[in-house]
């Protein structure tokens, strides 16, 4: 098996006295999509921000591509290619669409930067036809593609999708995960972490359940919606 | 009766003199909407940057329009430093903190100046301080026509630098979505300095374009803030076209209740206005773009 792309060691993390995260170990191996779920408060959002550097971790390590990342500052991780959507979108409801576009290219400055967003375009023709207008004013559906496409912006080696389909209809839903399925195809390395378990396994890998802030169970995808006990156990299913 | 060419002359002076209080209140407004604090020591950085450019006028025998683009740089570097030094420090990110330790700025500066300049009133002279040019019916002064020219090209390059650039962007994103803007790399802590920066620069080019036609003294700042505060409000919290046009307004309310109800009573003017703005437009004559 090849080097993993990110690598997670023993990663306990928290706000002050409340630790939420007791030790996670998880791999991210290149093109790969992997799993992250779990019921809610058990530190799902509490891990993509130590990963991305929006909170600091107390103890363990993070390494991406080869170098040690555990103390990097968020802008260089987002610099080293990790790049985390967030769950909520965050997008800059302030800004048009295309200035949100152009600023998930902040780290990288403008080098090919029309090139990128000539991409993203093409992946989410919805935008292109939205530039010019505040994402504030757009419907779940688009500023959840847009906050993706300001992600795609940076270049990703790695995509932390957090909870992308929260808040969307079915078939938007459906939507996504087939462009999630299609953005995986293209080479990107995934890591999605959602409630959405089913649709989840059917496009990952791998996956890992988080239960208490620990990894309960780490299994192919396909191990997990085909083994009833594991289903019952872990799932809720 | 006041006839029509006087109160032509009022409204155009009271134009070309809000220029300035434009280009004040812009700074307000800038750091009001990026850092969510009121920026008391506004009136007082003000005060320096006007001694920073009585110094280079007198000591190093500047035009004061010379020193413009010096003083920019020299407040903006003070903007910086004191933001990054000073009261990003103090407040550790607590809105209710910034707000005191600007106007713990407030006091140092004031009170320096007192024990540096003394209570003092200064003026420049300069050969142009008196010069006018006829336009019809008009004699419209230099240094105004001046400054309102300067102040409106600098209003416009801000406005450009916020629209069109990717600092700019991140200014305006920071302001709105910090968790967001972290996730593309941006670094609010720098943003935050850099906005405060832009914001005490405006006030290094309004100095200078006060000079000709004002007096310098560490209390100046007084004269001028009451109105940029109510200029920020009246405009719209955060607001860059409601910093021009309020700006622009109460330049003209200031002139012509001037001219109706004398030096004295004119103020009265600016408030009504104020008062009739907050009554009927509650928000600001432009909804803040935040």
């Amino acid at each position: 098996m090849t080097e993993p792309l990110l690598s997670v060691r023993g990663l306990h993390a928290g706000y002050g006295p409340f630790q939420v995260l007791h030790g996670i170990d998880l791999d991210v191996h290149p093109g790969e999509i992997v799993a992250v779920l779990g019921a809610n408060g058990v530190g799902k959002t509490t891990l993509n921000r130590t990963l991305s550097g929006l909170l600091a971790p107390s103890a363990g390590t993070i390494r991406f591509d080869g170098a040690d990342l555990t103390r990097a500052d968020h802008a260089a991780i987002v610099r080293a290619g990790l790049i985390h959507v967030p769950e909520g979108r965050r997008v800059f409801p302030n800004l048009s669409v295309r200035d949100n576009l152009l600023l998930g290219a902040y780290a990288r400055g403008r080098a090919d930067r029309g090139a990128t967003l000539e991409r993203v375009l093409t992946i989410f023709p919805r935008l292109r036809e939205r530039l010019a207008q505040h994402a504030g004013s757009m419907s779940g559906g688009e500023q959840q593609m847009l906050a993706i496409g300001r992600g795609l912006m940076g270049q990703p080696r790695l995509l932390i999708l957090d909870e992308p389909s929260l808040g969307l209809s079915p078939r938007l839903t459906e939507d996504l995960f087939s462009l999630i399925a299609t953005l995986h195809q293209d080479g990107l390395s995934i890591l999605l972490v959602e409630q959405n378990v089913v649709q989840s396994l059917a496009i990952a890998r791998r996956a890992f359940v988080i239960e208490h802030g620990h990894v309960a169970l780490s299994a192919a995808a396909a191990q997990l919606t085909e083994d009833p006990r594991l289903r019952a156990a872990y799932l809720g299913l | 009766m006041i006839s029509l060419s006087i109160l032509e002359a009022g409204l155009v002076n009271g134009l070309l003199t809000g220029g300035v209080y434009a280009l004040i209140a812009l700074g307000l407004t800038l750091i009001y909407g990026v850092l969510h604090i009121v920026n008391f020591a506004h009136g007082s950085l003000l005060m320096v940057a006007m001694f920073g450019g009585w110094m280079l006028v007198e000591w190093a025998h500047l035009d004061p329009y010379a020193a413009l683009p010096l003083m920019i740089v020299v407040m903006f570097a003070i903007g910086w430093g004191l933001y990054a030094g000073v009261i990003g420090r103090i407040s550790g990110g607590d809105d209710r903190r910034i707000l005191l330790a600007t106007l713990g700025v407030a006091i140092v500066l004031d009170n320096l100046a007192l024990v540096l300049f003394t209570g003092d009133t200064r003026t420049i002279e300069t050969p142009y301080q008196f010069a006018v040019i006829e336009a019809g019916p008009l004699l419209l002064s230099v240094p105004k026509l001046i400054s309102f020219g300067v102040a409106i090209v600098l209003a416009l390059l801000l406005w450009a630098f916020m629209a069109r650039t990717d600092m700019g962007r991140a200014i305006r994103a920071v302001a709105r979505e910090p968790d967001g803007a972290r996730l593309v790399g941006i670094r609010p802590g720098r943003i935050f300095a850099l906005a405060y920066g832009i914001g005490i620069a405006c006030l290094g080019a309004a100095a200078c374009l006060l000079l000709p036609t004002f007096y310098v003294s560490p209390q100046v700042g007084n004269v001028f803030v009451l109105t940029a505060f109510t200029i920020v409000v009246l405009g719209g919290m955060g607001s860059f076209p409601g910093a021009v046009v309020g700006g622009l307004l109460i330049g003209v309310t200031e002139s012509l209740g001037g001219l109706f109800l004398g030096e004295s009573l004119g103020p009265i003017g600016i408030s009504l206005v104020f008062i009739l703005v907050l009554l009927f437009r509650p928000t600001g004559l432009f909804r803040a773009a935040r």
